[in-house]
């Protein structure tokens, strides 16, 4: 029930994506969201649908796992295009009472469509292939210069990855105390929408409570540590880059122009 | 009273990360029989104590209660739930309320039982687990740890179940605090001939109060059957992560020096008895 939820899971393999430095892949990510907004036909969907199928035979993620992730949005996927189809004005194709479809509306729903799905399945992959820990470690490391402007990198990089941390416990503890007030009666699947609310009360205090003595133990345990920010913190695992990953900026410059060379280019075409 | 007809389990049925948790599970148990649940960490026991009252959906094999499936669709499970109380693994992380009284109140309330007959229920039940007067009105926050346990078992006590499921009810108590919790939930099962039903890591306890003991082993029954004769495998028991009472251990030992007991021991009363059987000493 709430385990179904694969945006954001990790999913263990052994390839050369999951090897790549973390910075990499965030990198990768990042262009390529900005590269879906770089072209302005269909031909651009098809580098980059190129690319990133090569990408995730590469990664040995099955494909249907991620499809999985997708489940959560089908809904604002339909919802984005449904607008785009009827509220775009133009050359009309088919006209019913007041229903209006245009030309531009259908091509504006099929680019939105592409968009988001390309977005989704993209950052998906990274956060497939790429473990919470490696994540806010690329992070650290990528955005360290910031610390010079006074921005709390460290720190703010320490609760992302506390956080993630606690994601799948508080998961857990929901599903545990749902059943001990199951058992005592409590329905949360039967009644009026107020009688629903009201019954996650007895679920709610107690994971709150649970929240704040876990947060207090886990202080108590770093402090035991000696943990005291990152002033002369060094890490088990420093993030080097290796020659994969010098080749993978490469080829990551190569398809940003790429995507922008073939616009240009059909766009004149055209 | 409720049979499990190879009752089988696997999480995340269908995923990359099936993990089997209960393999062909049959199981009676009776009325007014007093059940012990042991086996080593992930063997399934909590797992399998969740199928009693419907918590959990079987992913094969059926459940029945008064030779009823449980999972038929006219079953009402919610009704269930109040016949079989589950008393979770530190069932104090569930108190919510804001005093004693209205927590223990919360399952005979979702009863929809008249509001006397609730407060009546609440009552009894604080007064068997010891919880007096004093304390009803206190937030269950302030409560010690012991306490906590206490007002939570009575929360689902006050149900009136006909069978008592409790998962590890002393873990991370002291002494005095386990024997007092045992020595009530004794109590009430012989006061209201109900059926209980106690999953444990401690061998002493088992066998000082269980009459049938079922040991669980990976996701399977591994011995079901009266305490003092599956007590008897001990050696088996040791390799599937598990050990006898230690006075199992002494009285074997002794057996193996010549002295002639009847048999092995699993309480320090029966031991003492065979003792003073075979020295004569009163």
């Amino acid at each position: 029930m709430l385990r179904d939820i694969t945006l954001g899971q990790y999913y263990p393999a052994d390839s050369v994506i999951h090897r790549l430095d973390p910075r990499v892949k965030l990198t990768a990510t990042l262009l390529f969201i900005v590269s879906m907004f770089l072209f302005h036909t269909f031909v651009g969907y098809a580098i980059a649908g190129i690319c990133l199928a090569a990408v995730i035979v590469v990664s040995k993620v099955p494909f249907r796992f991620m499809m999985k992730g997708l489940k959560t949005i089908w809904f604002l996927l339909i919802f984005t295009m449904v607008f785009n189809i009827f509220l775009t004005g133009g050359t009309v194709i088919f006209e019913w009472k007041f229903i209006k479809i245009t030309e531009e509306g259908l091509s504006n729903a099929a680019f939105m469509g592409f968009r988001l799905f390309f977005l989704i399945i993209g950052s998906s992959l990274m956060t497939l292939t790429t473990t919470p820990n490696q994540l806010t470690s690329g992070m650290e490391t990528g955005l360290r210069w910031m610390k010079k402007i006074h921005v709390p990198v460290h720190e703010i990089a320490m609760m992302m990855s506390i956080a993630l941390r606690f994601i799948p416990i508080l998961m857990e503890e929901t599903d545990r105390i749902m059943k001990a007030q199951q058992a005592r009666g409590a329905d949360f699947e039967e009644g009026k929408l107020k009688d629903r609310i009201k019954a996650l009360v007895p679920v709610f205090v107690p994971l709150f409570v649970s929240a704040f003595r876990r947060a207090n133990e886990l202080a108590m345990a770093m402090e035991a540590r000696c943990y005291r920010g990152d002033d002369g913190r060094t890490s088990m695992k420093p993030l080097k880059y290796k020659r994969r990953d010098g080749i993978s900026y490469l080829l990551l410059a190569a398809y940003i122009a790429l995507i922008i060379v073939t616009d240009k280019v059909v766009l004149a075409l055209l | 009273m409720l049979y499990l007809d190879k009752v089988n389990y696997i999480y995340q049925k269908g995923t990359a990360m099936e993990m089997p948790a209960l393999h062909d599970v049959t199981l009676e148990i009776g009325d007014g029989e007093f059940i012990g649940i042991i086996g080593h960490t992930g063997s399934g026991k909590s797992t399998l104590i969740q199928h009693l009252n419907g918590l959990v959906r079987p992913t094969g094999g059926n459940i029945y209660y008064n030779g009823r499936d449980i999972w038929d669709e006219d079953f009402s499970r919610k009704e269930l739930r109040t016949k079989v109380g589950l008393v979770f693994q530190y069932p104090e992380y569930q108190l919510f309320e804001t005093t004693v009284e209205k927590d223990v109140e919360f399952g005979p309330s979702n009863m929809k039982l008249p509001k006397l007959e609730i407060q009546m229920r609440a009552f009894e039940a604080l007064k068997t687990v010891g919880i007096g007067e004093d304390l009803y009105d206190v937030s269950p926050f302030d409560l010690s740890g012991g306490q906590k346990r206490r007002v939570a078992i009575a929360g689902v006590l006050a149900m009136k179940p006909e069978v008592i499921v409790l998962d590890e009810p002393t873990a991370g108590l002291d002494p005095c605090g386990r024997d007092e919790i045992l020595e009530a939930i004794d109590r009430i099962r012989k006061e209201r001939k109900i059926t209980v039903v106690l999953v444990s890591h401690s061998m002493e306890d088992v066998a000082r109060y269980v009459d049938r003991l079922i040991v669980m082993d990976h996701g399977s029954v591994r011995f079901n059957g009266p305490t003092h004769e599956v007590f008897q495998n001990y050696a088996e028991l040791e390799k599937i992560g598990l050990a006898a009472p230690q006075v199992t251990y002494l009285t074997a030992a002794l057996i193996n020096r010549g002295i002639p007991l009847p048999g092995i021991a699993t309480t320090v009363e029966e031991a003492r008895e065979m003792l003073r059987a075979v020295t004569g000493v009163k």
